[in-house]
């Protein structure tokens, strides 16, 4: 909402500047986004008189004018042809800026001396909405004699800074000149000066005559009144008037219209103006549309209704759309000779809905949608009149016509200055309570404070706490802290600090972590080259690319790879705590699914991803895991393992299938896996079980073994544990070979074997026999030879 | 004799000041002292020797022998120290030339920004409260005091799976969730990502992620809140930080209020972090609206509340000075290195 401060001073004195005036508005609550200063980019432009204009002798198109500014006569080249000698025009001097940034600086026009500029209405910034008489591709004539030399905004009085405000949904009162200026007096603590409304009503007929309001809708409608105005002379409203509406964003139209807009802006009550003669059948009704009527608004666009729309309708047609814009059919034209005005009042929900279905928001719609008070429609329907008649626009007829409508009811709250005090922290006196309630126009009742019907937002004592506490300001509270009888402890739960430990984990390992969107394209699958898989489905998605809640990480961790594959970063090691959602069945919410998802390129191959996932095992105290091969689609097949925590399946490591690599752009070897937070946080040992340090040696035997190929470390390791006895302690692979000096199926692998005894050092012998039964069963169940 | 021990003593000393390296010192031991050496040769024909001569010539031999022996001892010593010197003068290092790095990574800005707030309200008793993204509408609007046709639903812009299931658009429906399981005293942060329907452009992401916090308990008061958020702004924008509050209105708080703190860049003087106000808004935050705590099956008449709201990108952005929210979401190493 726009708020110029020319208009508000019609009701407040406020006597700080319009930079001051928005901070403490701020401040109490009317929240100010920047004060604009009208014209300000106008400057050293000045009234003139064009003496004389003679012939340019270089050129046909231009004139060279003698033009008096006062000091001076300035010679000026210009190429307008709607000037005569005796014009009033404004002129910008050499050094003059003008909107958009033009300079002016003297200079010569095919040879003849330019010491300024003719200027237009556009150059200015203005157009002929604002200035009728005047033309929109001509100098821009003024329309009286003004003192020469004096700045143009001064004397065509264009000067006045704007306020911006933004409106909350609770406020409808202050979508209004009069509720911003009530809340400005309460601010400043200055006196709050109402407009005076007085109609002559001066037509000997009554509007009865003419009309008869019937409102089928009730709910929809609780009122609607109207009044007529007869020998309406249509023209341009006044200068002032004009003024204030574009100050206010709104353009100047007609005075019948006009008037409409700034009873709006002024009252925050929308209204509306039909010529009577299309007004079939004298009457008015408001009702439901019929389902599939097209209907032309003011703007020339067809609107197609439905049977929830509310319409204003004459005895066969719809006229306007109700709240929301009036019809073509019954629009002011230049001709209109006798009107009515509407001041009404509709349900909130229901222009919103018809605003939105029809994709038609306005600034009537805007302000209905917040839920009016119906006491506003009987004064600004007068308001609109008193303008009729002041403005010399018309006759108003005797009476209004309006609808049965109910009366707003009152908000009665319990007045306790202890309760709110204690609620706020303060100690706020009573005096200063009743005064800036009395100030905002509650009436206090003894022990209760009776709520104006324009402030339906307040209705409990928080809502008047709230009130006084804006005017005390908010920052006088004294902060305190909570003083509650019981204690708490913050600490992080089991599987927060999980989170925390898989944190430090990925990044002591090298990965950093990422961020990314929890939305895709259901077309992922195939980029992924894996099954598709049900998914959460967003009914209104900012596009396809963002439809589905994710069922897979996989994605996003590529494309976030690919990034950085191709802005050529050489690695990228990355990890990632985030959800998946699984629409599950009779369930209204899905599983989300919490993992950790890790990806890379670069230096690292599989054994650097499990090497991480490992270490993450160890700082959580997992014992009990394994990876195994297991082919998934869109991994490769010979590099993916399946990790287990106890035999149950927590995740996947391993290389994406290359083609798919080759999807997402990345020419390398790239790698992914994700494991289940859930069974980390089910599975993790966070304390510490101490094992008392060995007081005995341990004995070391190192064995290579000749192979197949195709044996996994895994069951060899195996092999050797089940048969090595008690006192093995620790197997450590250290070599794996394979090469020209073997047989192509073969391998050679070999390991580090460490025993030890609780209770001695162990002999020779005692090794020797368990080596023996270890090589025995590695030959005779795996087939493998000493090397 | 004597004359020739005297004369060995002299021998042994002089080439023992010119030995350099230490195989001379070990040749000069064997040459003197060796089995075949000239002291040993003088001791073996001490019986050449008359009776009396004998003692003090053979006095006088080992008391040479000892001698030589000392002087090889001390030179050896010598030596080996000179050896030892050279050797560490030839292990010097550039040590200006660049340090071998295990090469750690990073946890994500957003990260250190929630673990920054977390911190402080840890520190204040505070639990951390989840729950999830996609959430009934009802938490998510209706409980939060936002009925199907209220106007805050326009400013919004939700993402609705059906009628009643939406992408939470605040993390509020997890204080609605703790509410209807917990007994106050209650005191949590609820951090978690939530959804709008924003398109993705340089100040604005469709995901991004809040801190909410909510106290419930017996007489609390707006001063409470107003001294928590002090202490919160001191917490992650520095000690000297100061706070201010402006009215507002959000359905679900009442009193409601913006709240800027003084600008982290400038400290309050006026920059281009804060636009030049000196201010920068960060969070909103107020009482508990009786309307909410009743729908979470609290007594309105008997507890009070208050609850704040942050957006962590935003908070980020700004301390960091990040000129474009995509970054945060496009995990280009370059940007996830400087954190």
């Amino acid at each position: 909402m726009k708020a110029p401060m020319k208009w508000l001073k019609d009701y407040v004195d406020i006597d700080v500047s319009a930079k001051e005036y928005a901070d403490l508005m701020t401040l109490s609550g009317s929240k100010t986004e920047g004060v604009e200063k009208l014209y300000s980019e106008v400057k050293n432009v000045v009234t003139g008189k064009i003496l004389k204009i003679s012939n340019h002798p270089n050129a046909d198109k231009l004139v060279v004018c003698k033009v008096d500014v006062g000091d001076e006569i300035l010679q000026i080249v210009t190429g307008a042809d709607n000037i005569s000698e005796g014009d009033f025009v404004p002129v910008a001097l050499a050094g003059a800026s003008l909107p958009g940034g033009m300079k002016i600086k003297k200079g010569k026009l095919r040879g003849e001396t330019s010491n300024g500029m003719l200027c237009s209405l556009g150059e200015l910034g203005l157009t002929k909405y604002d200035y009728p008489h005047a033309i929109e591709d001509g100098i821009f004539i003024l329309d009286k004699e003004y003192k020469l030399g004096v700045n143009i905004l001064d004397a065509l009085d264009l000067r006045d800074e704007v306020v911006e405000y933004e409106i909350t949904s609770n406020r409808a009162d202050c979508f209004s000149i009069r509720g911003l200026a009530l809340e400005s007096a309460v601010t400043l603590g200055k006196e709050y000066k109402d407009v005076q409304i007085n109609v002559k009503e001066e037509a000997n007929e009554r509007t009865e005559k003419y009309i008869k309001v019937n409102v089928e809708e009730k709910e929809l409608c609780p009122k609607y009144s109207a009044r007529i105005c007869k020998d309406i002379k249509i023209e341009p409203s006044p200068e002032w008037m004009r003024k204030r509406l574009k100050a206010c964003g709104v353009r100047p139209i007609n005075n019948i219209v006009d008037i409409t807009n700034y009873v709006m802006l002024e009252f925050g009550q929308p209204m509306h103006a039909f010529d009577i003669e299309y007004i079939e059948g004298n009457c008015i009704n408001v009702r439901l549309a019929e389902e599939n009527d097209i209907f032309t608004t003011l703007d020339d666009e067809e609107r197609k209704l439905n049977n929830n729309n509310l319409v204003i309708a004459d005895e066969k047609k719809a006229i306007a759309l109700a709240g929301v814009m009036g019809g073509a059919n019954s629009e002011i034209n230049n001709d209109t000779k006798m009107i009515v005005f509407e001041s009404a009042n509709f349900n909130a929900s229901s222009v919103r809905k018809t605003a939105k279905q029809v994709g038609l928001r306005t600034e009537s719609s805007s302000r209905f949608d917040k839920d009016l008070d119906v006491n506003y429609v009987i004064p600004a329907l007068n308001r609109a009149c008193q303008l009729v008649e002041e403005l010399n626009a018309g006759t108003v007829l005797k009476g209004i016509v309006e609808s049965e409508g109910k009366d707003e009811k009152r908000n009665i709250i319990e007045f306790n200055p202890k309760d709110i005090n204690d609620f706020l922290g303060t100690d706020i006196s009573k005096e200063f309570m009743e005064k800036t309630l009395t100030a905002l126009k509650f009436e206090i009742r003894k022990d209760e404070v009776v709520v104006p019907t324009f402030r339906k937002d307040v209705v409990g004592f928080q809502d008047l706490a709230e009130e006084i506490a804006r005017f005390y300001d908010y920052n006088n509270i004294e902060p305190t802290l909570l003083k509650g009888k019981e204690t708490t402890v913050g600490r992080k739960n089991r599987k927060q600090e999980i989170r925390d430990i898989i944190r430090q984990v990925m990044t002591a390992e090298g990965f950093y972590e990422s961020y990314t969107f929890s939305f895709g394209s259901p077309k992922i699958y195939e980029k992924l080259m894996i099954d598709k898989e049900d998914a959460v489905v967003i009914r209104n998605p900012l596009g396809e690319d963002y439809s589905i809640m994710r069922t897979t990480t996989y994605n996003e961790m590529l494309e976030s790879l690919s990034v950085n594959y191709n802005r050529s970063i050489e690695e990228a090691m990355l990890f990632e705590l985030s959800n998946v959602y699984k629409p599950i069945e009779n369930s209204d919410l899905p599983k989300e699914i919490e993992r950790l998802t890790i990806g890379g390129y670069g230096e690292i191959d599989f054994y650097s991803i499990k090497g991480a996932v490992t270490e993450l095992f160890n700082s959580l105290g997992i014992i009990n895991y394994d990876f195994d091969p297991i082919e998934e689609k869109g991994m490769h097949p010979g590099r993916t393992a399946k990790i287990s925590i106890n035999n149950e399946k927590v995740g996947v490591i391993g290389q994406i299938h290359p083609e798919v690599s080759e999807n997402y752009e990345v020419k390398r070897e790239t790698f992914v896996g994700y494991i289940n937070i859930k069974s980390l946080v089910e599975n993790a040992q966070l304390e510490p079980e101490y094992e008392i340090l060995p007081k005995f040696p341990s004995v070391n035997r190192d064995i290579a073994v000749v192979i197949d190929k195709k044996i996994l470390a895994k069951e060899i390791e195996k092999v050797i544990r089940n048969n090595a006895g008690q006192f093995l302690e620790k197997v450590e692979l250290f070599d794996v070979y394979e090469g020209d000096q073997l047989d192509d199926d073969k391998k050679s692998i070999a390991y580090s074997l460490f025993f030890r005894a609780k209770d001695k050092t162990l002999n020779e012998e005692e090794i020797n026999k368990d080596m023996d039964i270890i090589i025995d069963k590695l030959k005779k169940e795996l087939g493998a030879t000493l090397r | 004799m004597k004359d020739k021990l005297q004369e060995i003593k002299k021998e042994a000393t002089k080439r023992l000041n010119e030995a350099t390296v230490l195989n001379e010192i070990e040749k000069i031991r064997v040459n003197f002292l060796g089995k075949k050496g000239e002291v040993t040769a003088v001791l073996r024909n001490m019986g050449k020797l008359s009776k009396e001569e004998r003692p003090i010539v053979g006095q006088l031999a080992n008391k040479i022998r000892q001698e030589i022996e000392k002087s090889i001892k001390e030179k050896k010593a010598v030596l080996e120290k000179e050896i030892e010197k050279k050797k560490i003068q030839a292990e010097k290092i550039d040590v200006t030339l660049p340090g071998k790095k295990r090469g750690l990574g990073k946890v994500h800005p957003i990260t250190k920004t929630l673990e920054d707030i977390e911190k402080v309200f840890l520190g204040m008793g505070y639990l951390i409260a989840e729950g999830p993204e996609v959430e009934y509408d009802e938490y998510n609007f209706e409980a939060l005091n936002i009925p199907k046709d209220h106007p805050a639903r326009d400013d919004q812009d939700t993402f609705y799976v059906n009628d009643n299931i939406v992408l939470r658009t605040h993390t509020s429906p997890v204080q609605i969730r703790v509410m209807k399981e917990t007994k106050p005293p209650i005191k949590i942060i609820c951090p978690g990502r939530v959804y709008r329907s924003d398109t993705v452009d340089a100040t604005h992401s469709p995901i991004f992620h809040q801190v909410e916090g909510l106290v419930v308990d017996e007489n609390v008061t707006m001063g409470d809140l107003i001294g928590t958020l002090k202490e919160f702004a001191k917490g992650v924008f520095g000690e000297d930080t100061k706070i201010r509050l402006r009215p507002h209105h959000f359905p679900f708080t009442e009193p409601s209020a913006e709240v800027d703190v003084s600008c982290w860049n400038c400290h309050g003087k006026g920059c281009r972090v804060c636009k030049n106000e000196g201010w920068v808004e960060i969070l909103g935050a107020g009482m508990v609206h009786p309307k909410v705590l009743e729908s979470a099956g609290i007594d309105s008449s008997k507890y009070s509340g208050f609850a704040f709201g942050l957006g962590v990108e935003r908070i980020t952005m700004g301390k960091y000075n990040i000129d474009d929210m995509r970054h945060l979401f496009e995990n280009d190493i370059r940007f996830l290195k400087q954190f």
